[in-house]
Formats: structure tokens, sequence, C-alpha cells
């Protein structure tokens, strides 16, 4: 296995009496496609919102890209190199699908609010060079020609891609999908699956939570199955899909 | 008529000033959804500095203009100043706090800022000086001086620079990507504190500018003037949409013309001298009628109400104001 870049120790999270994650432990690998997949309420979520310190923790360890990760702020954790797109899409609904991408590429561009009022040369240039590269993402997702829209006037299909560029212009190491093929036809699966598989060839690793568990076993390299807060299986998908556990977990047991 | 192309005239000047402070109002709220109820005293501290400051100039040998630019000069870095203090020490530590806590802290901080005033300054009002040679220019038989002319333009400039601040650079874009969803804002790397605390500095910067307008149209500036001039300018901020940026600048003209046009015409319609069918009804009111004498209702004294009727008349139709929309869209 290829260098580890994503390590999670003994993660729990309690929402009052509900043990939300149970001592969940896991590793992603750098460049795979990583499924996490589990039936509803199981605490997929859950996982995705710690790790993008948006709830706070009651235990547990993460190190990212050999270091420790800073869970206490999203802005840290986003620093860090992990970007993510939500279940329920969460964009910025009133400025243009432009301006969400360049939203994105703030992080990696130094933007003071001296430096805007001044305008200096370098100012100048580095908020053309954003727009373009943020016109950049928005082709490489497909939606180039909806730059200037709302972003709350695209279509379902769209907006997932423009969470997805916007995700991207972090320039993150780990992108973390919740649910991309939500709500999506065949055909927009299956060019989800394609542009997936496209971030995986340009160096990519892929935190991916399905409901499609088709999706998630012909797409991804490795799976985790999720149950009650709790880890039941994690292995290629070939080994989870007739893992007994995980059966059971999806279909219940007969009494 | 020369009394409504007046009021006009009056009603814009006031008018820009409450867009200005409301401005302060509308990017707070919209970025942590707080009224900071303090952003008054700000004002009222910008224009108190600047009047020093002005006061201690004036008769130097100085051209008048440059003591009021130094005053004005004087007035944003200390409003500036306080607004990130206000923030800091008041609000942030309440950040996760339930949205009572907060509000009731900004009343506070009101009183506070208020009663610092008072020590520093003293319960006498500071008196604008006579430095400027206030010219008056005639318009289609109104009146509007060179005082009027200067706020009304610096209150556009102002406008017009917020707005491309926040529509144009990328700056801009992290506030309003903040005010729309501060987590997901910050999973796109944007550091809500800093921008948190920047919304309250440019509102402080663009306050203290006001706050020395208002005083100096008035002539005077007194520790209680951010009380009644916030509260105003916070009902203009709803009036337009609290947390809209073009609805400040619209709901602080709208409430100044309203203002100034219900001044000067409350004494004319309210007299009931003017309804014959009113003064004929009753024997007594025909005599007091008689030779052309005035029984007003309500007089210009009724300046206040005018605000904040209209406010009521809007909340009442349109309760998330001129310009609002988003009422509920909170993740």
């Amino acid at each position: 296995m290829s260098t580890v870049l994503l390590e999670a120790r003994g993660i729990a999270k309690r929402f009052g009496g509900v043990q939300a994650l149970k001592d969940v432990s896991l590793t992603i690998a750098s460049g795979e496609i990583y499924g996490l997949i589990g039936p509803n309420g199981a605490g997929k979520t859950t996982l995705f919102n710690v790790f993008t310190g948006l709830y706070p923790r009651d235990g547990g360890e993460v190190r990212f890209a050999g270091a420790p990760l800073n869970l206490e702020s999203p802005h840290a954790v986003a620093a860090a190199g992990i970007a993510r797109t939500f279940q329920n899409i969460r964009l910025f609904g009133n400025m243009t699908a432009l301006e969400n991408v360049m939203v994105g590429r703030h992080l990696r561009t130094r933007a003071g609010v001296i430096q805007a009022i001044l305008r200096t040369r370098a100012e100048r240039a580095e908020e053309a060079a954003i727009r373009r590269s943020a016109y950049e993402l928005l082709h490489y997702v497909g939606i180039a020609e909806r730059a200037d829209d709302l972003a709350r006037h695209l279509s379902y299909g769209d907006q997932r891609r423009l969470e997805i560029a916007r995700a991207l212009a972090t320039e993150p190491k780990l992108l973390a999908l919740d649910e991309p093929a939500a709500g999506m036809n065949a055909t927009e699966t299956a060019a989800l699956r394609g542009l997936i598989e496209g971030l995986r060839k340009d160096g990519l690793t892929v935190l991916l939570i399905e409901h499609d568990v088709k999706l998630v076993l012909g797409l991804c390299d490795r799976v985790a199955v999720l149950d009650y807060g709790e880890k039941i299986a994690e292995d290629v998908p070939e080994v989870v899909r007739s893992n007994p556990k995980v059966i059971e977990a999806y279909l219940g047991t007969s009494h | 008529m020369d009394i409504l192309l007046q009021q006009i005239i009056n009603g814009l000047t006031t008018g820009s000033v409450y867009a200005v402070v409301a401005l302060g109002y509308t990017m707070v709220y919209g970025v942590i959804q707080l009224i900071n109820f303090a952003h008054g005293e700000v004002v009222m501290i910008g224009a108190m500095v600047a009047f020093s400051v002005i006061s201690s100039l004036a008769g130097g040998g100085l051209p008048p203009l440059v003591i009021v630019l130094a005053g004005v000069i004087a007035a944003i870095p200390a409003c500036m100043v306080m607004g990130y203090l206000l923030e800091r020490a008041a609000y942030r530590p309440l950040r996760h706090a339930p949205r009572l806590a907060p509000l009731i802290t900004a009343i506070g901080m009101s009183i506070i800022l208020q009663h610092l005033a008072l020590l520093v300054w003293g319960r006498n009002p500071l008196a604008f000086p006579q430095i400027i040679d206030n010219r008056v220019f005639a318009v289609g038989g109104a009146a509007i001086s060179s005082v009027q002319i200067a706020i009304i333009l610096l209150s556009l400039i102002m406008m017009a620079g917020l707005s491309w601040f926040v529509y144009r650079t990328r700056f801009g874009i992290a506030i309003r990507a903040t005010a729309e969803n501060v987590h997901v804002a910050g999973l796109m790397g944007i550091n809500a504190d800093r921008v948190i605390a920047a919304t309250f500095v440019i509102g402080a910067g663009l306050g203290a500018v006001a706050g020395v307008m208002y005083g100096s149209y008035y002539g005077i500036a007194h520790y209680t003037m951010g009380f009644s001039l916030g509260l105003k300018a916070f009902s203009a901020a709803v009036l337009g949409g609290i947390g809209n940026i073009a609805g400040a600048m619209l709901g602080g003209i709208l409430l100044g013309l309203v203002e100034a046009l219900g001044t000067g015409y409350v004494g004319d319609l309210t007299n009931l001298c003017r309804w014959p069918g009113a003064g004929e009804g009753m024997g007594w009111m025909g005599e007091r009628c008689a030779d052309g004498a005035h029984f007003v209702l309500f007089g210009s004294n009724y300046q206040e109400v005018f605000a904040f009727l209209m406010l009521i008349l809007v909340l009442v139709f349109r309760p998330s104001g001129l310009l609002g929309e988003r009422v509920s869209e909170r993740a």
C-alpha cells in the first residue's frame, strides 16, 4: 500500500445519549478512492463533520499528511488540505457560480483588506489569476457556460458539480464527497463517475460517502462500512460485498 | 413648490447620513446576525473626537478645510479601533452563546460607551467652531448649503466605495460568503474571525465620517447623540431589509425623506382650520379659526414619529424589509 494520507484513531461522538460514533478508526492511502457506506443513520455524515471540524469530537485523534490535524476550526482543516461537499447542497446561493469558486481560491492566496482597497498591481494580477483559475475549474467540471448565473438558479446536477469545483479550488489533498449522486438520474451519475475517476487520475485522494452501493463498489479501491456508529468492515469491494455482517446490516437478520 | 424642494434637500442630507450609519448595522447583522446597538455610540465618539481636534486646531491659522479633514482623519482610526475592540472584547466571547446574550451585551456596551464619553467630554454639548464659511445656494426657490452638498456627495462616494468593495473585490466575496453561511465559508478556508472583525472595523470607519457629518450639519455633538441617530439608522437598515447592503442605503435615504417631508407638512395637513368641514361643525372651532388663525393638531415636534411610523408600516406589510428576502435560509 502506498503512503497513508489520513489516519483516524478511536473517533467518538455523542449527541446527548446517542453514541453516534463509537471508536471508529480508519486509514486512507494517498491516491485512492475510499468509500464509506452504511445504512441511514449509521454515522457517515457525522464522521465527515468531525473530519472537517464542523462538530467537536468526544474522543480520538486524526493525523493528516503525517501531522496531527487541528480539528478546532473549519478553516484550519481546509488549510491542511481537506475539502468537502455536502449531502444537502450548501452553495452560496446569492453569488454567481464563478464567485462561489473564487471563494474557494481565497485559502491559497493572500487576500487582505488593505491590499484590496489599495488595489496594488500585485493584487490586481492575483485577482485576475484567481478569476482565470476559477473559470478553468468550472470548465473542468463542465459548467463553464453557467459561470455568471447565480448558484441557486443552477440545475440540481450542476449545483453538485459546482460544489465539487468550489471544493477543488482550495487545492485539497483529500476531497470528501458526501452523497454526490443523491438525487441524480442515471446519466448524471455516469457523468459524475467519470468526473471522480478523472480526479483520481489527476492524483487526488477521494473519500466518498454514497448510498448508491453499485456506484461505490464499482468505483472505490477500498470500502469501510459503518453501522450504528461502528466500523463493521473495511476492505476491497469484492470482500466487503460478501461480508455477512455487511449483508446483515443492510438486509437485517431473519429471526 | 419651494417647501417641497427644501424638504427633499433636507431629507436627502439627513437620509444619506442615516444610510451610511445603517451600513454599519446591516453589515454586522449580515455576517453574525447581531444587532450591534453600540454602533450609534461609535458614531457619536467619532463626532466627539473630530470636534475636539477641530476645536483645538481652530484659530491656529490653518485653512478650514485642512482642519476639518484633520478631525475626520483622527476620528476614523479612533472609531475603527473602537469597533475592533467591541467585537474582540464584548461579542467574540459570546459568539456561540444564545442570541439574547450578545444582544444584551450590545445594549450594555452602548451604555458604557455613552458614559465613557460623558466622563471624557462632559455633559455639555460640543459646538462646531464657526470656521467654515457655509455658503448657501438657491435652487429653484429652495436653499442648499455647501455643508449639505458636501454631506450628500461624501455619503454617495462612501456608499459607492463600499458597494465596490463588497461586490468587486475578493475580500468582499469572502464577506458575502461568510454572510450566507459561516460554516461553509470556513470550510473554504475563510477565517471567519477576520471577516467578522473586518465588518466591525469597516462599519465603524464609515460611522466615524457619518458622525462628523451629522455633527457639523446640526452644529453640535453631544454624548447622547448616538442614541437617536443609531435608532433611526437601525430602523433604516430594517426598513431596507437588514443584512442587505443596498437595502440599508435605500432605507436610510427613504427614512430621511419621509422624516423631512413629514415634518414639513404635518403642521399644514393637521391644521384643522384648513378643513372647512371640521371648523364649521363645531362652534368653538369656528371661533378659533376666525381671521385665518391656525389650530394645528400635530406640529413639527412630531418629527421623530415619522421614522418609526414608517418602520412599523413596512414591517406590517413586508416583514423582511424592502429589499430583504432571506427570512429562513439557515443550515
